[in-house]
């Protein structure tokens, strides 16, 4: 019998309310007019996503998508809506492609969700029977510079290539006051 | 059913699955290039939740997955640095980034 009774039951209203979450930030981030609005949908969106990591059992990986994705990538999608326009625009087309356009598409992602659940439900996923490595801070380090450190130094040449590529193609075009 | 809801691998499938569904509505349904480019990081998210569930349940090695999602967040990051200089300079090109104005290779 454990200690607390009710302990099951509250850290299952926290998963249940992380999930929560990060469906509520993701309709907000998609079904939102003013841009800045699904910006922060996205936000809260991944502030959920951690949430899920967490009970994933990798804390770790809850505070990088904390700090990538909530203190760099959506500060950056803020700052380019500064520069260019806050609003999705009005819409001035006719009804009928509207429409059309808009049943495709959430037809599109029901076929998608509704294929991908029965996948899951349907495929016995096996447990394996013993683990290499117990998915801990150390065995990350330790793979990602022996397993891994080709593809390790790839993603830092790439995210430096990103960087000067941004700052050139932003940079050209750009009239002297 | 005595597992507990967080530690059922089918409740993180189906999530990661709505995510990609939600997702995939927006990237259709959307008419600027920014909106455009946040429904992709939620399709990016969907992956990495997957890698996360299946590393977590299947995997005998559960670094391996979490390695990936690291690494899916590393080229988001970069990808997302790129596509907003690119819709930087074409708002300045044509002042909109509205998606049915930059048509100019529409023969």
């Amino acid at each position: 019998m454990n200690a607390f009774p009710a302990s099951n039951l509250i850290v299952s209203v926290a998963f249940v309310f992380a999930l929560a979450t990060m469906v509520l930030g993701a309709l907000i981030a998609v079904g939102s007019r003013l841009l800045i609005r699904s910006v922060c949908g996205l936000a809260i969106c991944s502030v959920g996503l951690a949430g899920l990591y967490y009970f994933l059992h990798s804390p770790f990986l809850a505070l990088m998508e904390l700090l990538i994705y909530v203190g760099a990538v959506c500060v950056t999608v803020v700052f380019a809506i500064m520069l260019a326009e806050p609003t999705e625009p009005k819409n001035e087309e006719k009804r009928g492609p509207t429409l059309f356009w808009g049943g495709t598409a959430l037809a599109a992602a029901v076929a998608i969700f509704w294929s991908l659940w029965w996948l899951g439900k349907s495929t016995g996923w096996k447990t394996p029977a013993s683990r290499l490595t117990d998915g801990s801070v150390k065995a990350i380090g330790v793979s990602l510079l022996t397993t891994y450190s080709m593809a390790f130094e790839l993603i830092s040449v790439a995210l430096l290539v990103a960087i000067l590529g941004a700052l050139a193609i932003a940079r050209t075009g750009r009239t002297k006051p | 059913m005595n597992t507990p809801i967080y530690d059922r691998l089918e409740i993180y499938l189906v999530a990661a699955a709505l995510l990609l569904a939600i997702g995939i509505y927006g990237l259709i349904r959307r008419r600027t290039l920014i909106g455009m480019l946040i429904s992709g990081e939620l399709i990016f998210s969907a992956a990495s939740l997957n890698f996360m569930a299946f590393s977590r349940f299947t995997a005998p090695d559960p670094a391996v997955g979490r390695i990936f999602v690291l690494f899916i967040m590393g080229l988001a990051a970069a990808e997302v640095a790129i596509g907003l200089s690119i819709i930087i300079a074409v708002y300045r090109n044509y002042r909109s980034v509205k998606t049915r104005e930059l048509s100019d290779l529409n023969g």
